[in-house]
């Protein structure tokens, strides 16, 4: 991280609080964003206020990720928050605004993330096996 | 008073890519509009862990047609910053160059679609003419046209010699002197002042809770700019943001319409005072550690998270375009507008899909 920017580690349970207190000293939110880990999720929300950049930073099992909506406080996460879901299979509780997995057009479901959750295989990320040609049918050049 | 969906998009005169709106009516008001996006993401963020971090370069070109340079510096500028390489100040100077070339052929496309989008069509013409003139100084210093292929990591690829300097100090007063009439029209013109004075009006604090970015955010009286992070040659050529009160698409079109002439007098400055020396240091090894790295695109800023964790391949690589960030704001202006006002709002945030689907 460059010197204007902070990262500050935070759990679950205080998001709500924090962001809320972000608010209230005039952030801006910046970005949210998902990164999967071999062992954890990890969520970044960032924000900034007269160019510095403050990241809040917390991590979710790669089993049912779970995290409160804040969308009550920032209007716009909700685009980041539904994109989490649709991406990583974050659930996100209390959405403003749930495209309830429909605001990208996946081929697969959870493409960026892990292939333990349940439901997604490394089968289902792989392509689909050539079809074996059919008995006496013309060999493909 | 009964309720009509009227659904706009994903495919419309008025939209150069594809987004779909339902647009709740009474009447001829628009009470709500739902957007669905999404039709053409192409995931290429998840390609980062595929490609060698050298080579992503040309993928980061690529999320966007129009701020293409842009994308390629602010990944290049990530890596840099990740791995401490100390870019020559030639390689800045040119950098800068072509951002803010890339800015003013951005902003004349944006206001020849604007005109397009009011029905006037030799505005519309006479803007993408001169935006030409911008396209062809590009062609000649970087061989593309809107994919540049000039930015790598460690500095740029090509250098301009010092007769391509006088010729593009001279093109830029015709520029310069053709921009002038054209955005004399669009600032002062009783038909465009009509289609877009208090259309679409967005409060300074709305802008700023709804997280937009760039000429949205300046045109509702917020000052930021990231050029004034002071990254490439911004730490020597200062920006003041261009900014407007009034917050509706009169403002934002004012905005974009300033800003060109700022970027004319940046690629100036930043002609006049370019160092000699190396264009590019050579970089080794691979990238171990994370940053955030924001730039000033034509349309706002651009977040760029990067994660390395010591191999050639990104562990994490995340854009939030700015088209991402100005989308509710496009949500709150639509509703309670005419429905006629539908396409000018819509291209008032200057909309990139291919960036928002990257």
């Amino acid at each position: 991280m460059t010197p204007e920017q902070t990262m500050e580690p935070i759990a679950v349970e205080t998001l709500l609080q924090r962001v809320q207190k972000m608010h209230e000293d005039g952030y801006r939110l910046v970005q949210i964003h998902a990164t999967t880990l071999p062992d954890k999720l990890e969520i970044t929300y960032s924000f900034d206020l007269d160019l510095r950049l403050a990241s809040l930073r917390l991590h979710l099992p790669l089993e049912e990720p779970r995290l409160p909506s804040v969308s009550t406080i920032y209007g716009c996460a909700v685009l980041y928050e539904n994109e989490m879901h649709d991406l990583f299979r974050v659930q996100v509780d209390g959405m403003t605004l749930d495209f309830k997995g429909n605001l990208y057009k996946t081929a697969v479901k959870f493409p960026f993330g892990s292939t333990k959750a349940p439901g997604v295989t490394c089968a289902a990320i792989a392509p689909a096996p050539t079809p074996k040609p059919a008995a006496g049918a013309a060999p493909v050049k | 008073m009964a309720r009509t969906i009227i659904p706009f998009g994903p495919q419309h005169p008025v939209l150069p890519e594809p987004v779909h709106l339902d647009l709740v009516v009474e009447d001829e008001k628009v009470v709500e509009a739902r957007p669905s996006i999404g039709f053409i993401h192409r995931g290429l963020e998840k390609l980062a862990e595929k490609k060698d971090y050298v080579e992503f370069v040309y993928v980061a070109e690529r999320i966007c047609g129009i701020c293409s340079f842009i994308h390629g510096q602010s990944y290049c500028q990530a890596i840099e910053t990740i791995m401490n390489v100390t870019v020559p100040p030639r390689a800045l100077y040119l950098r800068t160059v072509w951002g803010e070339l890339s800015r003013i052929h951005s902003h004349l496309l944006w206001l020849g679609l604007l005109a397009d989008a009011m029905g006037f069509e030799s505005l519309f013409m006479h803007s993408w003419r001169v935006r030409e003139r911008v396209l062809n100084i590009i062609e000649a210093t970087t061989g593309g046209r809107v994919i540049f292929g000039s930015c790598k990591i460690g500095g740029v690829r090509r250098d301009i010699d010092p007769a391509m300097i006088t010729h593009i100090q001279s093109e830029m007063k015709t520029i310069e002197k053709e921009m002038r009439e054209i955005t004399t029209v669009f600032m002062n013109d009783r038909s465009v002042k009509s289609r877009l004075c208090g259309v679409g009006v967005l409060t300074k604090q709305e802008a700023y809770e709804l997280g937009c970015v760039g000429p949205m955010l300046r045109a509702s009286g917020v000052a930021q700019d990231m050029r004034k992070l002071g990254y490439a040659a911004y730490k020597d050529i200062p920006v003041e943001p261009i900014t407007r009160t009034e917050g509706d698409s009169y403002a934002r079109c004012a905005v974009r319409s300033e800003e060109l002439f700022q970027s004319v007098d940046i690629i100036r400055q930043a002609l006049e005072r370019i160092p000699d020396g190396e264009i590019a240091v050579k970089v080794t090894g691979n990238p171990n550690g994370e940053t955030i790295m924001r730039t000033e695109q034509p349309r706002g800023e651009v977040a760029y998270c990067v994660k390395a964790t010591g191999s050639k391949n990104l562990q994490r690589f995340r854009v939030r375009t700015p088209t991402f960030a100005n989308l509710p704001a496009m949500l709150k202006v639509l509703q309670g507008c005419d429905l006629a006002d539908v396409p000018v709002l819509v291209l008032t945030i200057d909309p990139c899909i291919s960036c928002t689907e990257r």
